[in-house]
């Protein structure tokens, strides 16, 4: 049975092409996901992610637990900062990737949809005396783009947003005091993802869609995150793979020392010593780079975790898994044809910019 | 809603071919394909005078999504490609059925194509494909 988030009819009304993924039934895209990604790039878009898991941990405990579970040091948090990190298995692989947000009544976990049930059994079996988590039951939006805020503004004004840095969150005042406002996002450009409750939900996205604001499928989220250069759970990161082979070891905080992460022995001995990296092809063929594709560079083979067609860059680009001194020229075998692509440091975009080198 | 035009043949691998007064068959895809794939960004044709059977892959059609082989409908030999296609993809999207055409065929039996489906029969494909 699939699951329905509080804004199905609304997608379904504006011609989503609904989809299921992880369990959930959800938009792929409303008529052109081109024109939903260049919307988000050039001014505002909204996406429906009310399917991705919301787990609020509180207690006296609840930091010791995040301290141990993720591998990022929840301990730097002040109040209303979020952090992106990873939740490592005793092997250094990776369980899922998360942000959390620290509140004045405990922790907030936003962990993905397609893992919700290993995270929960994970928690589960990791947690301590003296603490407790829950699942929430939330609508999450994010409104995305370099119109973002003065949209959010227009409709929701909310006190202290605009001051708020990246990766830190507010708490509207009144009314609207059970939403919470990140400065956060997974497309590359300024904006918030507003967490609220589902029937809140379904009031912000017709207000938004009134006044012209652009939704945006699952599609042109993929697209976004990866011109972004931003890592997808089950594709970039996965149990078998460790953060440091997934650009993502500057989440894995090492000091302080003493802080016994869960997967901390298994990735400390790689540290610095990673015989793999993850990193950005662009192609300088014609052709579409996808996930599961041969990379052959000069130092091995790697493998394209994924990869798209670039709206912004209007080429094919990807994120692969190569040797770590790979550089340079590489090849890639498409349906048996060795395609030529160049090996780049990711983002490939960001606020609205083409950021790697696309000269043939 | 998708269109299925009666001037041309189908097959349930969705692609359309109609016999041209010179005796050629111009290839495609259909307007159901074009919209289940959404935006197309490459299109692979096959080389000309390239022979193609029935049913075996003869191009591959990519959209932002994904990747799709692109079946030859009837065998014959490859007489035109749509060479627009490789700066242009955006027109299978657009016109699937007249400036997104693929390729040209001349059949190695006119007759075969007259097997295909017709539009009626097709759709109803679709529509169980759906269900």
């Amino acid at each position: 049975m699939t699951k329905q988030t509080a804004l199905y009819d609304q997608h379904v009304e504006h011609n989503g092409k609904m989809v299921d993924f992880a369990g959930w039934m959800m938009p792929v895209n409303y008529g052109s996901q081109i024109a939903e990604h260049t919307a988000v790039r050039t001014r505002v878009g909204m996406f429906d992610v009310s399917h991705m898991t919301v787990i609020d941990v509180q207690g006296e405990n609840a930091l010791p637990f995040l301290q141990r579970v993720v591998a990022n040091d929840c301990g730097k948090l002040v109040m209303w900062q979020t952090l992106y990190g990873a939740l490592l298995n005793e092997q250094g692989g990776v369980i899922d990737d998360l942000t959390v947000y620290r509140l004045p009544e405990g922790y907030r976990c936003v962990v993905n949809a397609a893992t919700r049930d290993k995270v929960l059994a994970w928690f589960d079996q990791q947690s301590l005396a003296n603490m407790s988590f829950e699942e929430k039951d939330l609508g999450i939006i994010a409104l995305q783009g370099p119109a973002a805020l003065d949209t959010l503004q227009a409709h929701f004004p909310v006190t202290g947003i605009e001051g708020a840095k990246h990766f830190t969150a507010v708490r509207p005042q009144g009314e609207r005091g059970n939403w919470l406002i990140g400065r956060t996002g997974y497309t590359g450009e300024d904006g918030v993802e507003i967490i609220l409750p589902p029937e809140d939900a379904v009031q912000v996205w017709a207000t938004f869609l009134a006044a012209g604001v652009q939704p945006v499928g699952l599609g042109a989220r993929d697209t976004l995150r990866l011109e972004a250069g931003l890592n997808l759970y089950g594709q970039d990161l996965d149990e078998q793979t460790s953060p440091l082979a997934s650009r993502i070891g500057w989440t894995v905080a090492w000091e302080p020392g003493e802080r016994n992460f869960i997967g901390r022995d298994a990735i400390e001995a790689e540290r610095g010593a990673n015989t793999e990296k993850l990193t950005g092809l662009v192609m300088r063929d014609k052709g579409v780079l996808r996930h599961g594709q041969i990379v052959l560079t000069r130092d091995g083979e790697g493998i394209i975790t994924s990869g798209t067609f670039s709206p912004t860059m209007g080429c094919s680009i990807a994120l692969a898994r190569v040797p770590r001194a790979a550089k340079g020229v590489c090849r890639v075998d498409i349906r048996g044809k060795h395609k030529e692509a160049k090996i780049v440091q990711p983002p490939f975009v960001r606020n609205g910019k083409i950021l790697v080198d696309q000269a043939k | 809603m998708s269109d299925f035009p009666t001037d041309v043949k189908y097959v349930a691998t969705h692609e359309w071919a109609r016999m041209e007064e010179d005796g050629s068959v111009t290839v495609g895809i259909t307007d159901h394909a074009q919209n289940a794939l959404g935006d197309v960004v490459y299109v692979e044709l096959p080389e000309l005078d390239q022979n193609v059977v029935a049913g075996e892959e003869a191009g591959v059609v990519e959209s932002v999504k994904a990747a799709s082989d692109v079946y030859a409908p009837i065998t014959g030999r490859v007489v035109a490609v749509n060479e627009t296609l490789e700066d242009e993809p955006e027109r299978v999207n657009q016109d699937p059925f007249g400036d997104g055409w693929f390729f040209k065929l001349s059949p190695e039996d006119p007759g075969e194509i007259e097997d295909l489906l017709d539009a009626e029969a097709y759709q109803e494909s679709c529509e169980d494909e759906e269900h």
